[in-house]
C-alpha cells in the first residue's frame, strides 16, 4: 500500500574482527499513525513499518519493535560486532504484510 | 447555533470524554511497563536515554537509549495518544546495547526509557522534552 519504499543502509566495507562498527538504516514510509484526520474528518487508518530486523549470516544482530510513534521515514542506528566476512540482512515488516529486506556484504580483517 | 437539551448533554459527555483521556492513556503507560517488566522492581542506574531538552518539532525528535548489559530497551512516549515508541531486542551480534532513532511526540512529555538487564532486572529513565510544535497531527 505503502508507495515507492524505499530502504537505504550504510555499511562500512570493512571491518576488524571483534571491534563494534555502526550502521545506519533509513527506509522512506509515510508511517501513517492512525491519528490523523483528512479533509473530511475521518480518521486515516493506521500503516507503519511495525517491525525492523538486522541479522549477520543467520545470527541476529538487532530485533526492533516499532509503533506509530516512529518518525516517518524510519531511521534507526546500532552497533554490530562480526568475526567473519559475510553478508548482513536487512528486513523492514509492513502492516499490510510487505517485506522488505536489503543485504550488504562486509569484509572482515 | 439553538442549544436544545440533546446537544447540551452531547456537549457534556464529549468534554467528560476528553477530561478522560490523559487519565487513560497514564493508565495505559502503567500498563505498558507491567506487561515488560512483569511487575518486577525497577532500578534507575545503568541506562541513558539522550534526548533533545527542546524540541521544535515533535515529528521528529531524535532520540538514543544505550544501556550496556541489556538484552531489550524499550521507549516510551507518555503523553502520546498511544505510548508505546519502539522497543530493541539486542542479538548476539550487537556490537553495543545502543541505538538511536527518530520518534514522534504529540506535546512536551516525558520520555521513558526502560532496560531489561541480562540478569532480568530492570532499570528505567525518564526525561522531559519540551516540544514547540507537536508532531500527531489532527
Amino acid at each position: 500500500m505503502a508507495d515507492n519504499v524505499k530502504p537505504k543502509v550504510r555499511v562500512p566495507k570493512t571491518a576488524t574482527a571483534g571491534e563494534a562498527f555502526v550502521i545506519k538504516t533509513l527506509i522512506s514510509h509515510p508511517m501513517e499513525s492512525g491519528q490523523r484526520k483528512d479533509g473530511d474528518g475521518n480518521l486515516i487508518p493506521r500503516s507503519i513499518i511495525n517491525r525492523f530486523t538486522c541479522d549477520f549470516e543467520g545470527e541476529n544482530v538487532i530485533d526492533m519493535t516499532m509503533e506509530p510513534a516512529i518518525s516517518t521515514n524510519p531511521y534507526v542506528e546500532f552497533e554490530a560486532m562480526v568475526q567473519a566476512s559475510g553478508t548482513m540482512t536487512f528486513t523492514w515488516y509492513d502492516d499490510d504484510g510487505s517485506v522488505y529486506t536489503e543485504t550488504k556484504d562486509i569484509e572482515v580483517s | 447555533m439553538k442549544f436544545t437539551r440533546r446537544n447540551t448533554m452531547l456537549m457534556a459527555f464529549g468534554t467528560a470524554a476528553a477530561a478522560m483521556l490523559p487519565a487513560r492513556a497514564m493508565a495505559s503507560v502503567e500498563e505498558i511497563i507491567a506487561t515488560f517488566t512483569g511487575g518486577a522492581a525497577v532500578g534507575d542506574a545503568g541506562l541513558t536515554l539522550t534526548a533533545p531538552e527542546i524540541a521544535e518539532n515533535g515529528n521528529t525528535v531524535p532520540i538514543e537509549v544505550s544501556a550496556p548489559g541489556a538484552v531489550s530497551i524499550m521507549v516510551l512516549a507518555t503523553g502520546n495518544p498511544t505510548p508505546g515508541a519502539a522497543t530493541f531486542n539486542f542479538g548476539p551480534l550487537a556490537g553495543s546495547q545502543a541505538a538511536s532513532t527518530r520518534i514522534r511526540l504529540a506535546k512536551t512529555q516525558d520520555v521513558m526509557a526502560i532496560a531489561k538487564m541480562a540478569d532480568g532486572s530492570f532499570v528505567q529513565v525518564t526525561q522531559e522534552v519540551k516540544v514547540t510544535i507537536g508532531g500527531c497531527g489532527g
